[in-house]
């Protein structure tokens, strides 16, 4: 955890007896309403790794398909590969020490959590929230077999078996470290006077480089 | 010379070398040779002494003419831009903020770059509501009238999107400040304190992250760690005193002071409590950093100190031997800006640049050099240091930690090649 979220926590700790949450019943102004159920129900669409969240339903490879095909393709490419420079879903698969790493659903992502979570909020672009949850289930399951993690294509993923599935980059996270990691970049005096040995040299140009990209090589804010 | 006079000088030059640029540099030269080519602006000798001006004899426009002000006609280059090829539609996309042509450091409010993974909503106020539910003792519902009756709190902030800077990593690549620093922003905001609006549900004591959800098309969705929520967060309502612009949120969006853009979450409809991150594709197919050993760091929330010079640089040439004023930026996630140092040799010799106005905690810090230039070439570049003691560091000490494939928080030192003509290009040294 970070210094100053630590600092944070301290000045929490510290004025605990104070805090707003430890006397929040005596300091309620009485704003806003209470939600309904239905309320809730209709707003809370995410899902996180452990299942919170996850809706009844089922979908498999081959719904999944053809969904993708109807509604997916036209800007991810037939096979996931990614059309122009839409997001590339599939492949890339052990390409995430070369110079041009390929960040797929399955090269890069942890949880299939976050496909089920991103398609329900997000997707179709232009036209969100209109899947029914089996269409997000056997879309998600579709992308899982485009990546080679669901090999059956009779395969349903449902609501009951889907935290069975490991996605292969899962365990190639960790928090920010960079406190430690990266310790020098604090309390360093940095020279002011004759700092160089040689005269520096000029390695890169944006002149040079600044070339129009195509759509491999360009570099991504996404 | 003349003001107008130098800036149809200026203006030409731009011109004529977004003409003269490689013809693979078509995309950004056209977008360039548009801005200023809509911009040429000649000067009137008629208007200059000694004759009496145009505008000293006749009357100018009433007070009914603009019930909401604009720039002056003569501004009208200093606007967002962006790179048409960087993404894929420009609804999923961002711009720039014009660093070059702003100075203080609080950025006007039409000028605030702008980021979208859905295009911008547009809300009707009183049709927005703010859901907060989850691991709270009562989930609420607020209209906007009722969290404008929670006590209200005025912070300034920079907003610094985890990208900015993020085409830079392999080396010099777009040849401009607006293009290689300009996804940052610092105003005012006005809100009411995150921590006061979870009081009034009752969060549980199991409660360690929220979601934060926004009401776009993208439906934005980040985990926040409950201690900053806490600790700064804030629901904005208002920047730079008055209501959020559509693109910045309107009505209501979070401000997460010194972390990354990305958890800003704009027009905001829902917090979700929980008791562990969602680990959404926001955080974890991007805003995570890929290392050079394969790994990804996550939750990389804080935004490093880093400084800019925003003038001279590519698209703010010097156009004067003698005395100049060279300008710049500096920022840090982690508290207030101690110290700028710039160099005017590649990093040879290095000297304290003159920090002016208000030196505020996670805000933007404007500094100056005041310069009497012969007409040398030049490598510039600037170094913040911050409150903690960070100071910030070479692109190369970043790379040597992180590989070349973090697209994040680039906070390395930047270089202008000033050359002899003034011209200005950028380039890595090492």
């Amino acid at each position: 955890m970070s210094r100053s979220a630590k600092r944070a926590i301290v000045a929490i700790v510290a004025l605990a007896a104070l805090s707003p949450l430890a006397s929040a019943q005596s300091t309620k102004l009485g704003l806003g309403r209470e939600a309904t159920a239905a309320e809730i129900a209709a707003w809370d669409i995410d899902v996180r790794p452990d299942g919170h969240g996850l809706p009844p339903g089922k979908g498999t490879v081959k719904q999944g398909e053809d969904l993708y095909i109807a509604q997916c393709a036209n800007c991810h490419g037939d096979f996931g590969e990614g059309r122009d420079r839409w997001p590339v879903l599939a492949g890339g698969h052990g390409s995430l020490r070369h110079e041009r790493p390929d960040k797929t659903v399955g090269s890069f992502w942890p949880h299939q959590s976050t496909v089920f979570d991103y398609i329900k909020r997000a997707m179709p672009f232009g036209n969100a929230q209109s899947l029914t949850n089996d269409e997000v289930y056997a879309l998600t399951a579709y992308l899982l077999h485009l990546n080679e993690i669901i090999k059956d294509t009779n395969f349903e993923l449902n609501q009951k078996n889907f935290l069975s599935i490991k996605m292969p980059n899962a365990d190639a996270f960790y928090d920010d470290d960079r406190e430690t990691a990266e310790k020098s970049f604090w309390g360093a005096k940095p020279c002011m006077t004759n700092c160089l040995k040689e005269p520096p040299k000029i390695g890169s140009r944006a002149r040079v480089l600044d070339v129009t990209p195509d759509n491999k090589s360009a570099p991504r804010v996404d | 010379m003349t003001t107008d006079t130098n800036r149809r000088r200026f203006l030409t030059s731009a011109l004529a070398g977004s003409a003269a640029i490689a013809s693979g540099e078509a995309a950004l030269a056209q977008d360039k040779a548009k801005g200023a080519a809509a911009t040429v602006i000649k000067s009137n000798p008629k208007n200059l002494p000694p004759n009496v001006p145009i505008w000293s004899k006749v009357l100018g426009d009433s007070v009914a003419a603009h019930p909401y002000g604009k720039p002056s006609k003569f501004e009208k280059h200093v606007v967002r831009r962006d790179v048409e090829w960087l993404t894929a539609s420009r609804e999923s996309s961002v711009n720039f903020t014009p660093l070059h042509e702003l100075d203080g450091i609080i950025t006007p409010n039409g000028l605030c770059f702008e980021r979208h993974h859905g295009g911008a909503a547009e809300i009707n106020p009183l049709d927005h509501r703010l859901l907060v539910h989850g691991l709270v003792d009562k989930p609420l519902m607020f209209t906007m009238d009722d969290l404008k009756r929670f006590p209200r709190t005025n912070r300034v902030h920079f907003l610094e999107c985890a990208a900015n800077s993020g085409m830079e990593w392999r080396g010099a690549q777009l040849n401009g400040c607006q293009f290689t620093h300009g996804m940052v922003h610092n105003v005012m905001y006005t809100g009411v304190l995150l921590k006061d609006i979870l009081a009034e549900a009752g969060v549980k004591p199991t409660a360690k992250w929220l979601q934060v959800e926004g009401a776009d098309s993208a439906a934005m969705n980040r985990s926040l760690p409950i201690e900053k929520a806490l600790a700064d967060a804030m629901l904005a309502f208002k920047m730079n005193g008055e209501a959020l612009r559509t693109e910045q949120g309107y009505p209501l969006r979070l401000v997460v002071p010194g972390w990354e853009g990305n958890l800003w979450v704009k027009w905001i409809r829902r917090i979700e409590v929980g008791d562990q991150p969602w680990l959404a594709r926001e955080e974890t197919s991007k805003y995570t950093d890929l290392m050079s050993d394969g790994r990804s760091r996550r939750y990389t929330f804080i935004m490093d100190a880093k400084s800019v010079v925003t003038n001279p640089s590519p698209e703010a040439p010097l156009r004067h031997k003698g005395r100049n004023v060279l300008s710049g930026l500096a920022w840090s996630g982690r508290g207030k800006i101690s110290r700028v140092d710039v160099t005017l040799d590649g990093g040879r010799n290095w000297r304290e640049a003159r920090i002016d106005g208000l030196v505020l905690d996670r805000s933007l810090t404007r500094f100056y050099i005041d310069v009497d230039w012969t007409g040398q070439e030049m490598m510039i570049q600037s170094r913040a240091h911050d409150e903690t003691g960070y100071v910030q560091p070479t692109k190369d000490e970043l790379r040597k930690i992180r590989g070349a494939n973090n697209i994040y928080h680039n906070n390395g030192i930047q270089t202008w090649l000033v050359r002899a003509n003034g011209e200005t290009e950028n380039v890595e040294i090492g």
